[in-house]
């Protein structure tokens, strides 16, 4: 079995050491020092999620992501998620696939929700069109990565007859995923279009996930087609040891959820929920790099899912603080998981 | 008699399958049902809810005792509500703007309240809805353990609320009654018991006290 392993991340503001938050640009900057970095210490895949807020400030993800390009020369480079709903997928497929034409095809796509609805009235869409705009805009988007002339018809944008759609990829299709919270439907969805399957497990014990991987690879098979990989994408933070990790992650994971969560129904984390979490059987990989591949090691086998992302950041976490997360995540973490699972 | 209460649960997102598994392991007979045809989510009530049979709609309804609605609320609209009268019907959805997006219908009342007047040849009460659908199933306890939370019933029919609280003991949790759906209305988003699993001093504390800030900004 081959095992691919990711960083991804939300642009999630840095601060400084004095907890002070950085610009947004110095965020930005920060994060495409991060995705060269990432390459060096041996990591898969680095993908950021688009989000439209202060405390996320990235909102054009390809762009980003070809600076990051420009500078490596392996690593695989995606959105985690794209917001699809609100945005055009004829407008996504060339911006993904201009990313993979200066990349030399390592672009990838993540599309789901994710967590940001900051889109919506963004750019004007209602959010009581959810689902009609996903499905959708996902099945075009399928219909684009086929490559050659597209035609399609919908009511969210105007209709396509045999239209080419450039730039053209070298090496057909590039990676696509649908991102799935907890809904069976989406998975089934994903399966139905063909796309590979992200897990997004933010809370809660990750085995409770394991029937959807089951759901996707049976629904694949009714609808006639070959496998295709599962990925499980979870928040959390390495350092040297278990007590700095938590205590480097703790305040600004507090911070943040009890922001969110009124809008997104969360409870206010307590020292004792996120000892849960960030326990065997929680979704958080907080801690030193044995405690953290041991979790992937034991979640990627449970969830049959052949890549793990670990969406690494906080805001208000030092640019120092995630450059050793992600020397950890490459030298150590991964090396031990793929010594684990072999 | 009670082995005969017949669930029909409508919707099969997330929070539809959770409801469903917890009332097939108490016992209950399910049926599961979309908007579409059963045969889309054959495959889900087969590996995520083994026991519920997916049904059409219709027929999960006409053969039900109790309707639990589990979709968003914004679908809600699109059902006709006579297909519903004469029954039960628990309604677990929730308006809640920040999340799914204003719907104007909603706006101006508690969210139970409109759906009982559209519904208006069925019995309405609100439960089964402040509890998220990742912790409903995990905090889900027998009756009478120590660490079992409390699920609030809310409902203007005091033997629809006695149904359900009923129901509600039996899947895991400490029913609270409230007296209508107007009343209700402390069960819904931004509330201080919603998204949080409390125990039934907890959740008594915190419905009293939301009713006290009701009471004082009127006057």
């Amino acid at each position: 079995m081959t095992y691919t392993f990711g960083l991804d991340t939300f642009g999630d503001r840095n601060g400084d050491a004095g907890g002070n938050p950085l610009s947004h640009a110095q965020t930005i900057r920060n994060v495409v020092e991060q995705g060269v970095f990432a390459e060096q210490v041996g990591v898969d895949f680095f993908g950021i999620g688009e989000h439209h807020t202060e405390e996320f400030p990235m909102p054009a993800a390809d762009v980003v992501l070809a600076a990051i390009a420009a500078r490596t020369e392996r690593i695989r480079l995606g959105s985690a998620v794209t917001v699809l709903s609100s945005d055009d997928p004829v407008r996504v497929f060339q911006r993904y696939s201009t990313l993979n034409a200066i990349s030399g095809s390592r672009a990838e796509v993540i599309l789901g929700r994710g967590s940001s609805i900051d889109s919506f009235p963004l750019f004007g869409y209602d959010l009581a069109d959810y689902e009609r705009l996903f499905d959708e805009k996902a099945t075009l988007f399928a219909e684009l990565l086929k490559g050659g002339p597209v035609t399609w018809e919908g009511k969210t944008r105007a209709p396509l007859l045999n239209q080419d759609v450039v730039p053209h990829t070298e090496n057909g299709a590039f990676p696509a995923w649908i991102g799935v919270g907890g809904n069976p439907q989406s998975v089934i969805r994903a399966a139905r279009l063909g796309y590979s399957l992200a897990l997004a497990i933010i809370g809660g014990p990750p085995a409770r996930f394991a029937e959807y991987s089951e759901l996707f690879q049976r629904a694949l098979e009714k609808f006639g087609r070959a496998p295709l990989p599962v990925l499980v994408h979870s928040p959390g933070h390495v350092a040297a040891t278990d007590e700095q990790a938590k205590a480097e992650f703790w305040p600004r994971w507090l911070d943040i959820i009890t922001l969110v969560a009124p809008e997104r129904g969360f409870a206010i984390p307590t020292e004792q929920s996120f000892d849960r979490e960030t326990g065997p059987h929680g979704a958080l990989y907080v801690g030193s790099p044995e405690t953290v591949a041991q979790k992937i090691a034991t979640n990627l086998r449970v969830l049959r899912a052949t890549r793990f992302d670990l969406k690494y950041g906080m805001p208000g976490l030092t640019h120092d603080q995630l450059m050793t997360n992600i020397e950890l995540y490459g030298n150590q973490v991964v090396p031990r998981v793929r010594e684990l699972l072999s | 008699m009670r082995e005969l209460t017949r669930l029909a649960v409508l919707g099969a997102g997330h929070v539809g399958p959770v409801i469903a598994r917890l009332a097939i392991n108490a016992g209950y007979p399910v049926a599961i049902a979309t908007s579409g045809d059963p045969e889309d989510i054959a495959l889900i009530a087969e590996l995520v809810i083994p026991g519920a049979q997916p049904r059409w709609a219709s027929d999960a309804v006409a053969d039900a005792d109790i309707v639990v609605l589990a979709i968003p609320l914004h679908r809600f609209l699109d059902i006709d509500p006579a297909r519903l009268d004469g029954k039960l019907v628990v309604d677990a959805m929730n308006y809640w703007p920040a999340s799914d997006g204003v719907v104007s219908a909603f706006q101006d009342s508690a969210s139970s309240e409109i759906v009982a007047a559209r519904l208006s040849g069925s019995t309405v009460v609100k439960s089964l809805n402040h509890i998220g659908y990742h912790e409903l199933e995990d905090r889900a306890r027998p009756h009478g353990a120590p660490d079992r939370r409390a699920m609030g019933v809310a409902g203007d029919h005091p033997a629809a609320v006695a149904t359900i609280s009923d129901l509600v003991d039996r899947i895991g949790y400490d029913p609270v009654r409230l007296e209508s759906l107007r009343a209700g209305r402390a069960l819904q988003p931004e509330s201080p018991v919603f998204g949080v699993a409390l125990t039934l001093p907890e959740f008594e504390r915190a419905v009293h006290e939301d009713e006290k800030k009701h009471v004082g900004s009127l006057s």
